[in-house]
């Protein structure tokens, strides 16, 4: 019975609204009051049915919920014979959690989109060697299962067989497929666009990379600042806190009337509705875009952010080292890059692999005599002449001469940053190269967005040299670089920021080797290709290492913490302009308090819905 | 003890929280401090003793409550 009724609260809604314009037709149009009073009564009860079991089901784990007020309200409606009133009321009251429920839904779209991605279904090989389609649960690891064209990846495993080519957009957000063959690593969440291929099971369910993605969003969207908490204990003590005033005007006042309004305009509504309507959608924004943000605790430390530190090498920096820069010296340039590409062939240093991509095709010769010199570089013959390849230090060692403008051209590649590959075939200068790790494109529109989100100070360390470092920090218009940095150096550096200069620090790493900086920061951001080193220790993941995400995590967690006050401050406001209005007015009773409630849940539901559409602006505002 | 995962049909009032959370910790066998339900993803995760109860008394006690329970999961 119970049952039946809540489950039918929408067809109830509805037939309370007809009775209700029936009543006031006939009250109004015909002057029929006994019609009127009988329609009333009847929507009256009907609609107190669903609020009266809630309220019942409180009371019994011992909640004094929102219906308890209402319901208690109505039942004082009744009393003083005023039907119409507790007729509205109660409609008021079912037709708003009704449209809660749709717009909530809205607000939670973008995260269930995301959770809808999970796998649901595998083909797992069974005993006698047949493949059987079974829940994603049944999958242990070591089964050996059968992926079809089309069909979603179940678990993160290992290609035993077949090849085909893979969508991981869920998982890297990278929308071009990628091919797989036998050994390659396949990951759940992600779709075969074509080809089948037969996996082995490494890691199942929320071990996977995808489902502790989803863990982490989920838990993300209902974990709670320090100022929900309040809201909620306050919540737990404010219903039976109105209740009990309820009470103590009845007693004091005899006045049944007033009593029962000041429960209907109590109700705390939109104020334990209004932080996680925000909240959600925000991270829901968030996972839509490659970012996802590990709560409301970080939204709320990011917003009010003061420095942003920056690993440079795989962060700011493709973290690939290649050649920008070069010039050649006097004739016969093809042989000298011929002998240069034989020598460098040989070495595992990763200027060499920047040089060796820098000359492509070229005749390579057999390389004799081959000697490493310490800190300097190597020297060789190559098809009888010798050939030394490295530093400035180097060619002084072989007596290279080197010219005025060879002189000018190493003083400006150093300048620019890059590293030096100098070059001598027979004690003459042939090629030098600058060798550097080019800047990531955009990153300098990314952060000058960041600054015009009122970031004070763009910080970068490096463990690179301090030359290097001046100069992506002039080119990028950081407001410090420091260089030499080892990872724990890194990691003092920003716990001085946050112990001695009490700054909001975030720090932006690759994840790899910054672990303890991600971690010691109050905002640790991993530009995270899927790895779970990424996700586990830092606070925010971009995902695919996409650095253009990051203007758009900051604007939106600044939107994010700025819609949540404004919901506190509607849903606030709304419950002291009723009290006070029941006090110092003469129009307000209980239908006007219901509807007012009711308006200002859906207005800050309405509030938090515009954040799923949040857009970082392009162009500052003229 | 084991640990649960109740999905829930979609909540929409924050007040389900608390009348959930009361009706669970109210069990014999369930860790009281283990309790969470989440709003946003309409979920409860729990630890319990599968000793004193199973995880279908905890449907049933939620269930009663006037929630459904849409799957739930053991580990």
């Amino acid at each position: 019975m119970q049952r039946f009724i809540l489950s039918r609260k929408n067809q109830i809604t509805i037939i309370s609204a007809i009775l209700i314009a029936t009543g006031f037709i006939s009250a109004l149009g015909f002057k029929n009051e006994t019609v009127a009073v009988w329609a009333l009564g009847i929507a009256s009860v009907l609609g107190l049915a669903p609020i009266a079991i809630q309220a019942y089901q409180a009371l019994r784990v011992k909640v004094v919920s929102i219906d308890v007020l209402v319901t208690i309200a109505v039942l004082g409606a009744f009393v003083i014979k005023n039907f119409e009133e507790s007729a509205i009321v109660t409609f008021l009251f079912l037709f708003g959690a009704f449209l809660e429920q749709r717009t909530l839904n809205k607000t939670r779209s973008a995260i269930k989109e995301l959770t809808e991605m999970a796998p649901e279904s595998a083909l797992k090989q069974m005993p006698n060697g047949e493949f059987e389609e079974v829940d994603v649960d049944e999958v242990d690891v070591g089964d050996v299962l059968l992926v079809k064209t089309g069909a979603k990846i179940p678990v993160d495993g290992t290609v035993l067989s077949g090849e085909g080519s893979i969508n991981e957009a869920s998982i890297t957000g990278e929308s071009l497929p990628v091919s797989k063959e036998k050994s390659s690593t396949v990951f759940a969440g992600s779709i075969l666009d074509n080809g089948t291929i037969q996996i082995v099971a490494d890691r199942v369910g929320e071990d996977t990379t995808f489902g502790k993605i989803i863990e982490l969003v989920e838990e993300a969207q209902d974990s709670k600042s320090e100022a929900e908490r309040f809201i909620d204990r306050f919540s737990k003590y404010y219903t039976p806190v109105v209740l009990l005033i309820g009470l103590l005007v009845w007693v004091f006042s005899r006045n049944l009337e007033l009593a029962i309004t000041i429960l209907v305009l109590g109700c705390p509504g939109a104020l334990v509705i209004g932080v996680p309507v925000s909240n959600v959608a925000g991270i829901g924004n968030g996972a839509r875009n490659g970012v996802l943000l590990k709560g409301s605790e970080v939204i709320g430390d990011f917003s009010r952010l003061d420095i942003m530190v920056f690993d440079k090498t795989g962060t700011l920096t493709v973290g690939n080292p290649s050649v920008s820069e070069k010039a050649y010296y006097g004739d016969e340039i093809e042989e000298a890059l011929g002998y240069l590409a034989s020598v460098e062939r040989e070495s595992d240093h990763p200027l060499a692999k920047a040089v060796l991509e820098e000359i492509g095709d070229t005749t390579f010769s057999p390389v004799e005599n081959t000697e490493v010199v310490k800190s300097g570089g190597i020297t060789a013959t190559v098809d009888g002449h010798r050939v030394a390849v490295g530093n400035v230090a180097l060619m002084e060692r072989e007596g290279v001469l080197l010219s005025e403008q060879a002189n000018a051209d190493i003083d400006r590649f150093e300048k620019n940053g890059n590293s030096l590959v100098l070059t001598s075939v027979d004690g003459e200068l042939k090629v030098l190269m600058g060798v550097r790790d080019q800047i990531r494109p955009g990153v300098k529109e990314d952060l000058s967005r960041l600054k015009r989100l009122s970031v004070k100070n763009l910080v970068m360390l490096s463990g690179d040299n301090q030359g290097t470092v001046d100069a992506v920090s002039r080119e990028l218009g950081l407001t410090e670089a420091h260089g030499n940095m080892l990872p724990e150096e890194k990691s003092a550096y920003i716990k001085k920021l946050i112990e001695e200069k009490k700054q909001i620090v975030a720090f932006v790493g690759d994840g790899v080797n910054d672990s303890p900086s991600l971690a010691l920061a109050h905002i640790g951001i991993a530009m995270g290709s899927g790895t779970d080193v990424a996700i586990e220790t830092s606070d925010i993941v971009l995902m695919n290492s996409d650095f253009s995400r990051l203007p758009h995590a900051l604007g939106l967690a600044k939107a994010t913490a700025r819609n949540m006050k404004q919901n506190i401050f509607i849903a606030v406001g709304v419950v002291l302009f009723l009290l006070a209005s029941v006090f110092f007015s003469e129009w307000m009773n209980m239908s006007i308090g219901m509807l007012v409630h009711e308006a200002s849940i859906l207005v800050v539901i309405l509030n938090g819905m515009r954040l799923l559409r949040y857009k970082l602006r392009k162009k500052p505002k003229q | 003890m084991k640990k649960a995962t109740i999905q829930l049909e979609t909540l929409t009032c924050p007040s389900c929280v608390l009348k959930i959370e009361g009706a669970t910790k109210a069990l014999d066998g369930v860790d009281k401090e283990s309790v969470k339900v989440l709003f946003n993803s309409s979920k409860v995760k729990l630890d319990f003793d599968e000793g004193r109860l199973s995880v279908e008394d905890i449907e049933k006690a939620i269930t009663a409550l006037g929630y459904e329970v849409k799957k739930s999961q053991v580990k």
